[in-house]
C-alpha cells in the first residue's frame, strides 16, 4: 500500500509551502500598503500646508490674495454649525434608540423603522444635500442659513448615532433593568435612571464620532449652497455660513499660486480639530467605561 | 516503513506489562505506529498534560477514556499537532510517527498530517458538495489518481456510498448528523492516512448513528490505526483493543493512569484510581 | 458605601416619594403621609407621553425616508415633462448648462461607474488581503494595532482625499503618463479605493471571523496548509460577505463626491479614457449647486433627477447587500 500510494500523491510540500509564505507576505504588503497611503497623504498635508498654520491665518477672513487669507469664517461656522446639529441629532437619536431598544413592541412598523435607518445609512450624503434643499432651504423657506445646514446634518448622522446608542444600550445587563421595576420604577424611570447612564459612555462615544463624521462632510453644504466665501462672523442661526471643508474645497479649485497651501493649511486645522474629537471619543469611552463595568 | 518505530521503543513499566500481555494474547507483537515519550503540554503558564507516554500499536483501537477535562483531548490534538494552531500552547517531549519525532524542526506538519487524519466532536463538513468534501484533501495534497474512484472508494470506506451516490453534488451541510460524521470519516479516509485520530466522534449524534459509527471503527481497524477519545465507557469496550485511562493528577494536569487490553482494564484494572473510575465511583 | 447610597436614592426617587428630613436632599414643604408618592394615574399619563414621544424620534427616521423620496420625486416628475425620460436615460450629450440644451444622462453615469471601477478595482483585491491578513495570519497584538489605523483611514474627510488625489497623486501619474489631464479619472479612482478600503476590509474581516474554527481545524487536519485552508476552505465559506462587501463598496463608490468634483473634473463624455477628465452624477450635483440656479428652472430639476437616479442605483445595492449578509448569517446560526 505504501509503495502503491507513494506514486499516486504528489504532495510537494516545499511548493506549496513557498506559495503560502508568498501569500502571507502578500497579505502583509496589501495592508502596509493602506497604512502607507495614509502616511503619505499626512506627510503630503503636513509638508504643503504645516507651515500655513499661525495666529493670522485662523483669524483673518478668507481673501483674494493668498498670503492675507484665513479661515476665521469658516472655523466659526463649523464649531455654530457643530453646536446646532448636536442640539438637532442628540436628543432624536438618543430618542429613537431608547425607544427602539426599549418600548418598540414587535410588529411590522418597527421592523420598517430598523430596516430603514439601515437603509438611510447607506443613502449618499449628496442626497442628504438635496433633501435640504428641497426641504428646508426652499420649502421651510429657511434659506442657505446655518439652521437648514445643521438639519441636514442631523438628518444625515442620526442613522449613526441610533445604531451607536442602541449598541450601548443593548449592553446594559437585563438585571440592572430588573433591580430598577423591583424597587417600584416605572419603565420611563428605570430607562432615564437606570440605562442610560449605564449606556452613556457608549451613546456619548457615538455621537461624538458621529458629529466627527458631520464635521468632515462637505458635498450636503455645498448642495443646500452654503456659500464658499463669507468674510464676516456668523451670529446666529439664521446667518448665512460656511465650515471648514467647504474653505478647503474653495481653496484647491483655485488654480492661482498659492491656494493649495492653504488648502493644505486648512486640511491641517481641520485634521486637528477631528483628532481632537476622536480623542474625546476615546477618553469619554475610557472614563465611563472605567465607572460602569 | 515501521522498521524504525520498534527500536525507538522505550517503554516504561505499565507499557511494558500491556505489550507482553498482548503478544501472549494476539500472538506476534504488533509494531508501534505512534510512540509518546514523556509529552508535556502548556496552554501559557498552565500544564495541561503532565509527561504521558503511550504507546500505539498499528492496526489497532486505541480509546482514551477519563473524566472530563483531564486531557484526552488535548493530548489526541498533540498527535498531530493541532495545538500549533493555539498561540500560547508549548509542547515538550516526544511524539515519534514513522521514526521520526513530528515536533522536531524538519518535520512538517503538513505533510505529517496527511498520514494522521482527524475526526472531530462535531461533524465538521465544509459547505461543499459531498463530492468536493471528500476531493478537498486529495486535491490539496497533490493525488494524481483518478478523483471520481477515490471518492467513492472513500465513501464506501466509511459505509456512505448507498445512501449519497445519486446526489453527490448535494452539500454536505444538507446530510443527517450521523451522516455528516461519517462524510467527515469519508474525507479523512480519501487522504490515505496511517492513523486516524477520532475526538468524541459521537457525542453529537443520536443512539442509532452512533451505532452505525461504532461499526465503521471495527471495520477500519482491519487498514488503519485508531485513537479514540471518548466519555463513553461502554462505547470504549465496545470498539477499542487497547484503553488509556486519563485522569488529573494532584497539580491539575492531565497524566496517564493505566494503559491496557481494553477487557483486561475494565475486568482487572490494577491501578484503584481505574477502578474508581469505571465501577462509578467518580467522574 | 457609595453605591449603597445611591441604590438607596433611587430606590426613594423612583417610587415617587419626596425626600424626607433623613432623605439626602433637603426639601420645603413637610410632607403628609398622602402627598409622599406622585397619583398613579398621573404617573400613567406621563408614562404614555413619554412612549410617545420616543416613537416620534423613531418615526423621524421614516419621516427622513419619505423627504428624500418626495423632494427627488417632485422635482424630477416636473423634470420628465419637459425631458421624455427616454431621452434622459438614453441620451449621450449632457448640456444642461448650455444653451443648445441636452438631458442624456449616460455620460454623467459612464463618468460614475468608469470612477466607482477603478476605486473597487484597487479596494477590493488589497481590502481583501488585509482582512485575510487581520483574520487569518495577523497575531491579536498586530491585530489590535491596525485597525485603529484603519478607521483614522475611513475616518479621514472626502475632501482631504480630493486634495490628495489632484496635488499628489496626479502629479505622479502625469510623471508616468505624460498625456495625462489635469483631472482625471484614475487619480480619482486610484484615491477613492483607498477611501472605501477600510470598509471592505473590515466588512470582509466579519464575513471571514464568522468562518467557525472547526472548518478551519477539519481542512488542516486533512494536510492542508494554512495557504489551502485559507484560499479553499475559510474564504469560500466567508464568500457571500465578502461579496456583500464588495457590493457596497461599489455603492459607496458611486455615491462619493468630493474627491470627483476636486479631481476628476467636470467633462460629462462617454468613454473608458482613464488618463481623461470625465463627470460622475455627483459631481454634476456639486457643479450646479456651486452656481446660483434659480428656483423651477430646468436646470435646477436636473440635480434632483440625477439625485434620483443616484438614490436609486445605490438604493438597490444596499438592499442587495443586506439580503446577502442576512443570507448567510443563517447559514451558521
Amino acid at each position: 500500500m505504501t509503495q502503491d500510494a507513494a506514486s499516486r500523491w504528489r504532495p510537494r510540500v516545499r511548493e506549496r509551502n513557498a506559495i503560502g509564505r508568498g501569500f502571507a507576505a502578500l497579505t502583509i504588503v496589501s495592508t502596509l500598503l493602506g497604512i502607507a497611503v495614509l502616511v503619505a497623504l499626512l506627510v503630503d498635508v503636513f509638508g504643503d500646508g504645516g507651515s500655513q498654520v499661525d495666529g493670522h491665518f485662523l483669524t483673518s477672513y478668507p481673501s483674494r490674495f493668498p498670503e492675507d487669507a484665513g479661515l476665521r469664517s469658516a472655523l466659526l461656522g463649523t464649531l455654530w454649525l457643530l453646536v446646532l446639529t448636536t442640539i438637532i441629532a442628540f436628543p432624536l437619536g438618543v430618542g429613537a434608540a431608547i425607544y427602539l431598544e426599549e418600548y418598540a413592541p414587535d410588529t411590522w412598523l418597527t421592523r420598517f423603522i430598523q430596516l430603514n435607518i439601515a437603509n438611510l445609512a447607506g443613502v449618499p450624503s449628496v442626497v442628504y444635500g438635496l433633501l435640504g434643499l428641497g426641504l428646508f432651504v426652499r420649502w421651510f423657506a429657511l434659506g442657505r442659513s446655518l439652521l437648514a445646514g445643521a438639519m441636514t446634518m442631523a438628518l444625515l448622522i442620526l442613522p449613526l448615532i441610533i445604531v451607536a446608542s442602541r449598541e450601548a444600550i443593548r449592553a446594559v445587563p437585563d438585571s440592572q433593568r430588573e433591580a430598577s421595576y423591583a424597587l417600584g420604577a416605572t419603565k420611563w424611570q428605570t430607562v432615564f435612571r437606570t440605562v442610560l447612564p449605564a449606556a452613556g459612555g457608549g451613546i456619548l462615544t457615538g455621537t461624538i464620532l458621529a458629529l466627527a463624521r458631520a464635521i468632515g462632510e462637505t458635498a450636503p453644504l455645498i448642495t443646500i449652497g452654503a456659500l464658499t466665501y463669507i468674510a464676516f462672523d456668523p451670529t446666529g442661526p439664521m446667518d448665512l455660513f460656511t465650515v471648514l471643508p467647504i474653505q478647503i474645497f474653495n481653496w484647491v479649485s483655485l488654480p492661482q499660486e498659492g491656494f493649495s497651501e492653504l488648502a493644505a493649511g486648512g486640511i491641517v486645522i481641520l485634521l486637528i480639530v477631528l483628532l481632537l474629537a476622536n480623542s474625546i471619543a476615546l477618553f469619554v469611552r475610557f472614563r465611563l467605561q472605567r465607572r460602569f463595568d | 516503513m515501521e522498521a524504525g518505530t520498534a527500536g525507538t521503543r522505550r517503554p516504561d513499566v505499565a507499557l511494558d506489562l500491556s505489550a507482553n500481555d498482548s503478544a501472549s494474547a494476539n500472538g506476534p507483537v504488533k509494531p508501534d505506529v505512534l510512540v509518546t515519550e514523556n509529552l508535556k503540554f502548556w496552554y501559557g503558564s498552565m500544564m495541561a498534560l503532565s509527561g504521558i507516554s503511550l504507546n500505539i500499536p498499528q492496526h489497532e483501537v486505541m480509546a482514551i477514556i477519563g473524566p472530563s477535562g483531564c486531557g484526552k483531548s488535548t493530548y489526541l490534538r498533540c498527535l498531530n499537532r493541532m495545538n500549533d494552531l493555539i498561540s500560547s500552547a508549548r509542547v515538550e517531549g516526544r511524539v515519534i510517527f514513522d521514526g521520526k519525532n513530528i515536533y522536531a524542526r524538519n518535520v512538517d506538519a503538513v505533510q505529517m498530517r496527511r498520514r494522521i487524519g482527524m475526526v472531530f466532536q462535531k461533524p465538521n463538513p465544509f459547505p461543499k458538495s459531498i463530492y468536493d468534501n471528500i476531493a478537498y484533501g486529495p486535491k490539496v495534497n497533490g493525488y494524481r489518481g483518478s478523483m471520481d474512484d477515490l471518492v467513492e472508494h472513500s465513501l464506501r470506506q466509511a459505509a456512505l456510498w448507498d445512501e449519497v451516490k445519486d446526489d453527490l453534488k448535494k452539500s454536505g451541510l444538507e446530510l443527517s448528523g450521523g451522516q455528516q460524521q461519517r462524510l467527515c470519516i469519508a474525507r479523512a479516509l480519501a487522504v490515505e492516512p496511517d492513523v486516524i485520530l477520532m475526538d468524541e466522534p459521537c457525542s453529537a449524534l443520536d443512539p442509532i448513528a452512533t451505532t452505525r459509527i461504532e461499526d465503521l471503527i471495527r471495520e477500519l481497524r482491519e487498514n488503519y490505526t485508531i485513537v479514540i477519545v471518548t466519555h463513553n465507557m461502554q462505547q470504549a469496550a465496545r470498539v477499542s483493543d487497547r484503553t488509556a485511562f486519563f485522569m488529573l493528577d494532584e497539580d491539575g494536569a492531565g497524566s496517564l493512569v493505566e494503559v491496557d487490553e481494553t477487557q483486561r482494564l475494565f475486568t482487572t484494572p490494577s491501578d484503584q484510581r481505574t477502578e474508581d473510575y469505571i465501577t462509578g465511583r467518580f467522574g | 458605601m457609595v453605591t449603597k447610597d445611591l441604590s438607596r436614592m433611587l430606590g426613594a426617587r423612583l417610587t415617587g416619594r419626596r425626600p424626607a428630613a433623613q432623605d439626602v436632599n433637603t426639601t420645603s414643604g413637610a410632607p403628609d403621609a398622602h402627598s409622599q408618592f406622585v397619583p398613579r394615574r398621573r404617573r400613567a399619563l406621563i408614562e404614555r407621553g413619554i412612549h410617545a414621544v420616543l416613537f416620534l424620534c423613531a418615526a423621524v427616521s421614516i419621516l427622513t425616508t419619505a423627504g428624500i423620496i418626495f423632494t427627488l420625486l417632485g422635482e424630477t416628475l416636473a423634470f420628465f415633462r419637459d425631458v421624455p425620460i427616454i431621452d434622459f436615460l438614453t441620451g449621450t450629450r449632457w448640456t444642461p448648462l448650455f444653451v443648445s440644451q441636452s438631458f442624456g444622462v449616460l455620460p454623467l453615469v459612464n463618468g460614475t461607474l468608469v470612477v466607482a471601477l477603478v476605486a473597487v478595482v484597487v479596494a477590493v483585491p488589497i481590502g481583501l488581503m488585509s482582512a485575510i491578513f487581520l483574520s487569518e495570519y495577523a497575531p491579536a497584538r498586530v491585530r489590535a494595532a491596525i485597525k485603529p489605523i484603519l478607521e483614522v483611514l475611513a475616518g479621514i474627510p472626502t475632501v482631504v482625499y480630493g486634495y490628495f488625489a489632484l496635488l499628489f497623486v496626479t502629479p505622479i501619474l502625469r510623471d508616468i503618463f505624460p498625456q495625462t489631464q489635469v483631472f482625471n479619472v484614475l487619480s480619482a479612482g486610484i484615491v477613492m479605493g483607498f477611501m472605501i478600503l477600510p470598509m471592505m476590509a473590515s466588512i470582509s474581516e466579519d464575513a471571514l471571523r464568522v468562518v467557525p474554527r472547526s472548518l478551519r481545524e477539519g481542512a488542516f487536519a486533512l494536510g492542508a496548509t494554512k495557504f489551502q485552508v485559507t484560499v479553499r476552505v475559510v474564504v469560500p465559506a466567508a464568500l457571500s460577505g465578502i461579496l456583500a462587501a464588495i457590493i457596497l463598496s461599489v455603492s459607496r463608490a458611486i455615491g462619493e463626491t468630493m474627491i470627483v468634483a476636486i479631481a476628476a473634473g467636470l467633462q460629462p463624455k462617454v468613454g473608458f479614457d482613464l488618463l481623461s477628465s470625465m463627470e460622475t452624477m455627483t459631481a454634476y450635483i456639486v457643479q450646479v449647486s456651486l452656481g446660483d440656479t434659480p428656483q423651477d428652472t430646468i436646470e435646477y430639476r436636473t440635480l434632483f433627477a440625477v439625485g434620483t437616479l443616484l438614490f436609486l442605483m445605490t438604493f438597490v445595492m444596499n438592499i442587495l447587500s443586506d439580503w446577502i449578509v442576512r443570507r448567510y448569517r443563517e447559514v451558521y446560526e
